[in-house]
């Protein structure tokens, strides 16, 4: 049995007394005028995007650094932080904007560079060009090319991101000015029914990957019997890659709640939930800070704006399950069980959350209805396409230059997603194919680079529309390697509960895995057509219906590559390991590794010592003390998590010492073999020692040269093993043949 | 309740409105294989098994939890449908250990049945390989999850029909399996050990230590242990009871038993030491005695006992009546109000 609603965990439950009756209107006008003195204020603003994208690429040092500067060069400027805009590529973003004049947008930028910028544009007369990535908002800066006009703002259309980025997320009279809760207001003024047919009208369809009808949805909802209604805000996006959610929850946390309480109307749900990742803690923060907010104007509470509506919004934080996205097995968790899909029918509009009638719409749905009861449902449809209304956001990733979070309309071409915002792929080389809907999604080849992306088209293609992720492949990747990555996800992501997605997908995953292993059957192929086929119709929720979708469009489109690596033995996309070529140049001389066990470690030292005769002029012990300069060890006694172990280098395959190095002394002496430096052609830079995860190279002779782990190749050469290994006297270190 | 008519196989079938199309296919005798479906459980839908086609419905859906509605159309059994759960129970066999003839669940198990009836012989996949979780820490009966097929019926029992709750799912993917809380031990939960989950185990994955023999005869009768009065079926070899179960039908405890009634119950039957007839102390010997000549003594001894100094203990262990009757003598024949029960704590 469900706990009732009253048992249930609640992240909050604010009292409702002491709420002011505030005039709504009233209140808006007086954000406009803020917001108009603001803009057209005589300050200069800084605005840096500071959501958890832009944090995590030096947003926070940004932030903390900018009042020194600013103070520094003598200039007065308000620093707000706003959300995501979405170009990840270009992260940190700052923008400047001068009183009357267009945001200038900085890319890439660091605390270096920042007080250059600031001086140029603010002191020397003119943006720097070097770091300008383009102006934003109406008008002209100079000769600076507009954003907008660009080809990776171009052909988009914000709605659900429309505040992203221009806003500060925590402030209610940003929302406001932007003609904030005007939905609300007239949806609270409407019949509920009319509210759905609005709804109804403007097409939108569910964007957590369903599409189906919201309007529909609702009214199902709004039809069933029941003392109590609940509405429930999935945010548990899960998807890897994805972030459409949480960009709006962090940059425009309003729009959404706007949108609960318009469907809560709707529906006649006087509980709202939000089912949100424990993995978004700034989201969570936001939207605590906006409910307080909403109280303080009435829009949360009791009777809301004086309608007689009353609705109050709890977070309930998942705990991290992919399959919590489905909307029975999201209920399951509310109720505080086990998150497992529940067999459908009962629909959740009948039968949900606690037993009562119930609608899951996910974030950015609701994120689109604030919009649509503001500036009505025509409007809303007259972006995409008949069948598919409105726009999308896509988390754009992989091999593209543009990564980031976009909107578009529906019915645009994966070409102009591809090459106008996402800038073409990276490196220019050839597009190979696109991954739609995550790891629920198919992969699309390129014949269908100038199909509309809808989701009537995608579903005929084999594909999904998804949550929106969208992740762009170059002729260097494997797409026996994609299906065997994104099934790796769906099968540990399964709850276990049916046989055909539990043991189907491992089944599917060990038969890939076998493939890219080089060691693929004859029959695999068909063998994973007919498990793909059976899991797709045997699977109990969403998650297992579409698990095989990677591999089964990757075998539809790329059926050739898999027999490459079954029957040729090769990897095209020249990415499965065991399949590359051996270059014949780079023999594999010195096959064998030291292998470390750590609790047999005494630390006695002896490896330390023996590295380093064997590394001196003399090789010999006595002799080796007075040598100058005196040899060094390439092995050193290190405390790692209460233990004391041997640490030299693991000789990486693909190293990153290797991969710094300005002239190429550090190199990789064929596969398996040992990393090595060459002390000829070595400039003492020292990259490496800042490039190597494992402290391994260090500098000497005054930072002249590099030492590090030869192997003791010298030692190997004439049949030997590596000298720490020899002189350890408890095993922890081996000499490992491979 | 309202009566629909539906079509199962071409066959017009009449059915009451709420039931599921198993149901319904099992009540006109149309089979349709089950793994995870148990009449004493809420259905599931897990195992997918028992997929059917629903004219305008999408997919596959699990009879046994897709209700009837007037006018439906239902195939059970086609070439896709049978491909599928052929498949299904590959997959399951493909995740279950080789080891029938070693398998106290052998000749008894759901997977056998469903791998002849399908005429599956050889999975041809690549076995998965899993443990599972090996616990031997209850007295009365063994964990070996490494032949579990994660129908849930052991954690619905003790969910749904005990009501304690002792295990649950844990884990996701393929290491998902049914465990006690912190994966512990199952002799450190709060199991009971009543053997619920191991009648409704499908499969080897719950047996018994001590397997009852196959009985010859078996008959019913009242759980002696407590005063619940459980209806219990023994059965018995050669004379001697050998097996005891819940009796389904009756209406007390519909077939469920306790640690008391499933383990305990027949070994006193025929135990050396088990008074079979009233006992008489003469010249400080216990001494066998009839009914009558037990009765009588008992009668004079109360007659001379004045109401002060009579005093009767009942118990637990015994039916309500015989506790009413027993203070009914007390008070009205015994004219003492020195009546006490050991459950009155």
């Amino acid at each position: 049995m469900a706990l009732p609603p009253e048992l249930g965990r609640q992240d909050r439950l604010e009292p409702t007394e002491g709420e002011k009756t505030v005039n709504l209107d009233q209140r808006i006008q007086s954000a406009k005028d803020n917001w108009k003195a603001e803009q057209e204020g005589d300050d200069v603003r800084v605005y840096v995007g500071s959501a958890t994208c832009g944090l995590a690429a030096g947003a926070r040092g940004i932030l903390n650094q900018l009042p020194g500067i600013l103070a520094d060069l003598n200039i007065e400027a308000q620093i707000v932080p706003v959300g995501c805009i979405g170009m990840c590529f270009a992260e940190p973003l700052v923008d400047i904007q001068e009183p009357g004049k267009p945001r200038v947008s900085y890319r890439n930028v660091s605390s270096e560079v920042l007080p250059s910028i600031l001086e140029g544009q603010l002191k020397n007369g003119g943006p720097p060009k070097e770091w300008v990535f383009g102006t934003l908002g109406e008008g002209h800066y100079g000769e600076l090319g507009r954003l907008e006009e660009m080809a990776v703002l171009a052909p988009q259309r914000r709605i659900a991101l429309r505040n992203c980025g221009w806003i500060d997320p925590t402030l209610l009279d940003h929302y406001l000015a932007r003609d904030g809760y005007v939905g609300l207001q007239r949806a609270l003024g409407m019949k509920p029914e009319e509210v759905i047919q609005e709804v109804v009208d403007s097409g939108l369809r569910g964007r957590g990957g369903g599409g189906f009808p919201t309007g529909l949805k609702w009214s199902f909802c709004r039809k069933a019997k029941g003392d109590q209604k609940y509405l429930i805000c999935n945010a548990d996006e899960g998807d890897p890659g994805a972030f459409m959610d949480r960009s709006v929850l962090e940059g425009d946390p309003h729009a959404v709640l706007e949108g609960m309480a318009i469907a809560a109307y709707a529906i006649g749900a006087s509980v709202a939930y939000i089912y949100i990742r424990a993995e978004y803690p700034l989201a969570v923060q936001r939207l605590l800070h906006a409910m307080d907010q909403m109280r303080e104007i009435g829009v949360l509470g009791k009777d809301l704006l004086g309608s007689g509506f009353d609705l109050e919004i709890k977070i309930k934080q998942g705990a991290g399950a992919f399959v919590c996205g489905e909307e029975t097995a999201l209920i399951a968790s509310i109720e505080g069980q086990r998150g497992m899909p529940r067999p459908r029918p009962p629909f959740p509009a009948n039968q949900g959350l606690f037993g009562k009638p119930s609608n899951v719409n996910n974030v950015e749905t609701l994120g689109n209805v604030a919009s649509i009861l503001r500036e009505g449902s025509k409007w809303y449809s007259g972006f995409g396409t008949t069948e598919s209304p409105g726009t999308k956001t896509f988390a754009l990733t992989g091999k593209v230059n543009n990564p980031g979070l976009i909107e578009v309309p529906m019915g645009i071409t994966l070409r102009e997603v591809v090459y106008g915002v996402g800038g073409g792929v990276l490196d220019g080389r050839p597009f190979k194919a696109a991954q739609t809907g995550g790891p629920s999604g198919g992969c699309l080849p390129e014949q269908f680079l100038d199909m509309p992306i809808e989701y009537a088209s995608l579903a005929k293609a084999g594909s999904i529309m998804g949550s929106g992720g969208l992740v762009i492949m170059d002729d260097l990747t494997c797409t026996v390697d994609i299906a065997r990555y994104f099934l790796t996800f769906t099968q540990n992501e399964s709850c276990g509960k049916c046989t055909p997605c539990r043991v189907g997908t491992k089944e599917m995953l060990t038969i890939l895995e076998r493939i890219c292993d080089g060691k693929g059957q004859e029959g695999d192929i068909e063998l994973l057509e007919e498990l793909g086929d059976s899991i797709k119709k045997a699977s109990l929720c969403g998650l297992g219906q579409t698990a095989p979708n990677p591999t089964l469009t990757t075998i539809k489109y790329f059926r050739e590559e898999y027999e490459a690596h079954i029957r040729d033995h090769t990897c095209p996309g020249q990415t499965c390991k065991a399949l590359l070529p051996v270059d014949s140049e780079a023999t594999l001389v010195h096959t064998g590794l030291i292998r470390m066990t750590a609790d047999r470690c005494d630390a006695c030292g002896k490896c330390v010592e023996a590295c380093a005769v064997a590394h001196s002029e003399s090789k010999d012990p006595e002799l080796a003390m007075n040598e100058d300069p005196l040899p060094r060890p390439r092995v050193r006694l290190q405390p790692v998590r209460g233990v004391t172990v041997p640490t030299s280098c693991r000789h990486c395959e693909a190293a990153a010492c290797v991969l710094v190095c300005p002239t190429g002394a550090m190199a990789k002496t064929g596969q398996g073999g040992p990393v090595l430096c060459d002390d000829d052609v070595c400039i003492g830079c020292s990259a490496c020692v800042i490039a190597c995860p494992y402290g391994v190279p260090e500098a000497y002779l005054e930072g002249e040269k590099i030492t590090k782990c030869d192997l003791c190749i010298d030692r190997l050469d004439k049949g030997g093993i590596p000298a720490c290994v020899e002189a350890c006297p408890t095993t922890c270190l081996e000499w490992v043949k491979r | 309740m309202a009566e629909v008519t539906l079509t199962i196989d071409g066959q017009s079938v009449k059915a009451d409105e709420g039931m599921t199309i198993l149901e319904a296919a099992n009540a006109v005798g149309i089979h349709i294989p089950t793994l995870c479906w148990d009449p004493d459980l809420v259905p599931y839908g897990g195992c997918r098994l028992c997929i059917v086609q629903v004219e305008g419905l999408r997919g596959l859906p699990p009879s046994c939890t897709t209700q009837v509605a007037d006018g439906m159309v239902v195939i059970t059994e086609n070439e896709e449908i049978l491909t599928t759960r052929r498949l299904v129970v590959r997959l399951q066999l493909a995740d279950h250990p080789v080891d029938c003839l070693n398998c106290r669940g052998n000749l008894d198990c759901g997977l056998q049945k469903l791998s002849r009836g399908l005429g599956i012989y050889g999975h041809g996949l690549p076995p998965t390989g899993r443990e599972g979780t090996q616990d031997d820490s209850n007295a009365v009966f063994v964990r070996d999850m490494s032949k579990c097929v994660l129908c849930a019926r052991c954690v619905r029992t003790c969910h749904e029909i005990v009501g304690v709750g002792a295990i649950e799912l844990v884990g996701r993917g393929l290491g998902t399996e049914p465990a006690p809380f912190l994966a512990k031990d199952i002799r450190s939960s709060s199991c009971e050990s009543c053997g619920e989950c191991v009648v409704h185990c499908p499969t080897g994955a719950l047996t018994f230590v001590n397997p009852h023999p196959v009985p010859a005869t078996e008959a019913n009768t009242v759980c002696p242990f407590c005063g619940t009065g459980c209806g219990i079926t023994l059965g018995a070899r050669n004379g001697k009871v050998v097996s005891a179960r819940g009796n389904r039908d009756s209406p007390v405890n519909k077939g469920v038993l306790c640690v008391k009634g499933r383990f305990g119950s027949f070994e006193y039957v025929n135990h050396e030491d088990r008074l079979t007839t009233p006992m008489i102390r003469k010249a400080g010997e216990l001494v066998e005695a009839s009914w009558d000549e037990a009765l009588e003594l008992v009668a004079t001894k109360l007659k001379a006992v004045k109401p002060s100094e009579f005093g009767a203990f009942t118990s637990a262990k015994v039916a309500n009546e015989d506790n009413y009757l027993l203070q009914k003598f007390t008070r009205a024949v015994m004219k003492t109000n020195n009546i006490d029960h050991c459950a009155r704590l």
